[in-house]
């Protein structure tokens, strides 16, 4: 299914911000948060992960219900499981764009990885 | 168990200076006044501390002396022909100082935090302006107040009430009860929940929001029914308060600086701002993130005469965002060492931009372990600024606030101790002599 991809602050992403080796940055971060409907459509629930995939890579995340997003819109927290499928570029601006991102969502049997196992992945690339 | 009052929040852009730490035997045992984000970081600053300086060796690192430590870094950024210095939105301005005139000396590019949050209003606020005023002012005078893009609810927990919606003010002093809500954004947030009108606008959507808003407001209607998501009605009516409100404020997030339109949405907000004056008062601020974003801004524009991404391999400054900044620099592989301090922009930037971060020498001065430091060839831990050390900070209203030491970390160096030897030893190795050298 596709979806706009925004990604953003949240009080548990702050709150876990000098701890981001730990299980804990993982819970609060490597999440999309998805209008219930869409997950019913998607045929996921609470806890299972889905693979995000966008132009620049893909990512998996466990998925999370929020009434508070628009059908076709989901939100990640910013982190570097967002960050795995921002685009290129800055538009001329020097500011990547982290938010309306173009994704398509399938449900994964794949394994969320920590914050520090994902960053150490691009060093070994 | 002595307290210390007044004490300044070395977190997010309220800079709130009415915290109050409790601390017995060098440990915070109590923190009051402050907000989730806050209290954490008093609480646990003890935490996930980075405690020996090291430098890598194959896959691992081994602990070495601050002396060693430094002199590695000194010796990566002076072999390096375009080294980049990025970060400084959690350390204070006498760090940024320094760090300038080391950016300067070895012809480097330097850049904040700020290129990933509201650069692009910095942008815009040099082709337009920008009509803004101080929190003060919001909280004495605002009846009508708007969030657009932001969610202070998760980002700045205090800033509605300490500054814009419940506070008691001057001419405010019902508080709430005098004071009307607007929130305007892509998803019902908790702040939205709270909010007297919300505006839910389709992503990606806001520009053509806020033009209509100026059109309605200069020509009195527009021809469509709808923009962006939002009812030609509901537009009338946002246009009508902002109007008649005696004190209009527009806060905005990241939410316009991220999305499509950058620094152009932002410019349409300053214009709305600006057309709404012939009517009323109005102003707008941008809601910054780490406490001292806003500093580095200032101390980088009265400096170089620019607020940003400056590079001085010309020997001269030269700023042109795209090119110059941090995420331009790596992903066009344009940089051959890299300085990371007060910020983990390997948790923070496209995956493009973390990939080349891991491939160049890196630096990493830091009070905390993150990803950054697992990246990093040289890990210089620092004491924690605000907290084990004094300094200067700017809150989002551009207020210069001075930062408190509440405890001791008498093992650790602070960042501007870290960067005034860095500094030395590169001026040393590039041959300048001992007796021309200022003692700073």
């Amino acid at each position: 299914m596709e979806f706009i991809l925004i990604s953003g602050r949240t009080m548990h992403q702050g709150e876990t911000l000098h701890s981001k080796c730990s299980e804990d940055y993982m819970k609060a971060c490597a999440i999309c948060e998805m209008n219930p409907e869409d997950m019913r459509a998607l045929g996921v629930k609470e806890g299972d992960i889905v693979k995000v995939i966008s132009e620049a890579g893909e990512v998996e995340v466990y998925v999370k219900p929020c009434e508070g997003l628009d059908r076709g819109i989901v939100f990640i927290p910013m982190g570097p499981w967002a960050n795995a499928v921002v685009p290129v570029g800055t538009d001329s601006t020097g500011m990547p764009s982290f938010k309306g991102i173009r994704v398509r969502i399938e449900k994964s049997g794949g394994k969320v990885l920590r914050g520090d196992e994902l960053v150490m992945r691009y060093a070994y690339d | 168990m002595p307290t210390i009052e007044d004490v300044v929040c070395p977190f997010c852009g309220c800079l709130c200076d009415d915290i109050i730490v409790h601390v017995e035997n060098n440990e915070i045992k109590e923190v009051e006044n402050a907000c989730k984000f806050g209290a954490h970081r008093f609480l646990t600053v003890k935490q996930h501390r980075i405690k020996k300086p090291m430098i890598r060796e194959g896959q691992d690192f081994r602990e070495v002396s601050y002396d060693e430590a430094i002199s590695r870094a000194v010796e990566i950024l002076t072999k390096a022909k375009k080294p980049l210095l990025y970060g400084f939105s959690s350390t204070s301005c006498e760090v940024h100082e320094v760090a300038i005139e080391l950016a300067e000396l070895l012809g480097a590019v330097i850049d904040n935090t700020a290129s990933v949050c509201h650069g692009p209003s910095a942008l815009a606020v040099q082709e337009v302006g920008y009509p803004s005023v101080t929190l003060g002012e919001v909280k004495n005078r605002a009846d009508l107040v708007i969030y657009w893009a932001c969610n202070p609810m998760h980002a700045h927990p205090r800033h509605m009430s300490r500054y814009s919606l419940f506070p008691r003010g001057m001419f405010a002093d019902k508080g709430k009860l005098d004071r009307f809500l607007v929130v305007v954004d892509v998803r019902k947030t908790e702040t939205a929940e709270m909010a007297d009108l919300f505006l839910k606008v389709k992503p990606g959507y806001d520009f053509e929001v806020l033009n209509a808003l100026r059109t309605i407001l200069n020509k009195g209607d527009i021809p469509q029914e709808e923009v962006g998501g939002v009812k030609k009605d509901t537009l009338k009516e946002l246009a009508e308060r902002m109007k008649n409100c005696k004190f209009g404020i527009l806060f905005f997030g990241v939410g316009l600086t991220m999305s499509r339109g950058k620094h152009r949405n932002i410019a349409e907000a300053i214009k709305l701002v600006r057309d709404l004056n012939r009517y009323t008062k109005f102003s707008i601020m941008a809601m910054r993130g780490h406490y001292n974003v806003t500093g580095f801004n200032e101390v980088l524009s009265w400096e170089s005469g620019f607020p940003f991404a400056v590079d001085f391999t010309r020997g001269y400054p030269w700023y042109n965002p795209g090119e110059t900044d941090a995420n331009s620099l790596l992903q066009n592989r344009d940089v051959d060492a890299v300085l990371v301090i007060a910020s983990d922009p390997a948790a923070h930037f496209p995956k493009e931009s973390v990939k080349v971060l891991a491939k160049v020498p890196l630096i990493v001065i830091d009070p905390f372990e993150s990803l950054t430091t697992k990246l990093a060839d040289v890990v210089i831990p620092s004491k924690v600024v605000g907290i084990e050390a004094e300094g200067s900070a700017y809150r989002m209203d551009a207020v210069p606030l001075r930062l408190k030491k509440v405890i001791e970390a008498k093992d650790l160096l602070s960042d501007l101790e870290i960067m005034e030897r860095i500094l030395e030893g590169v001026k040393r190795k590039l041959g300048y002599k001992a007796e021309l050298m200022v003692e700073r």
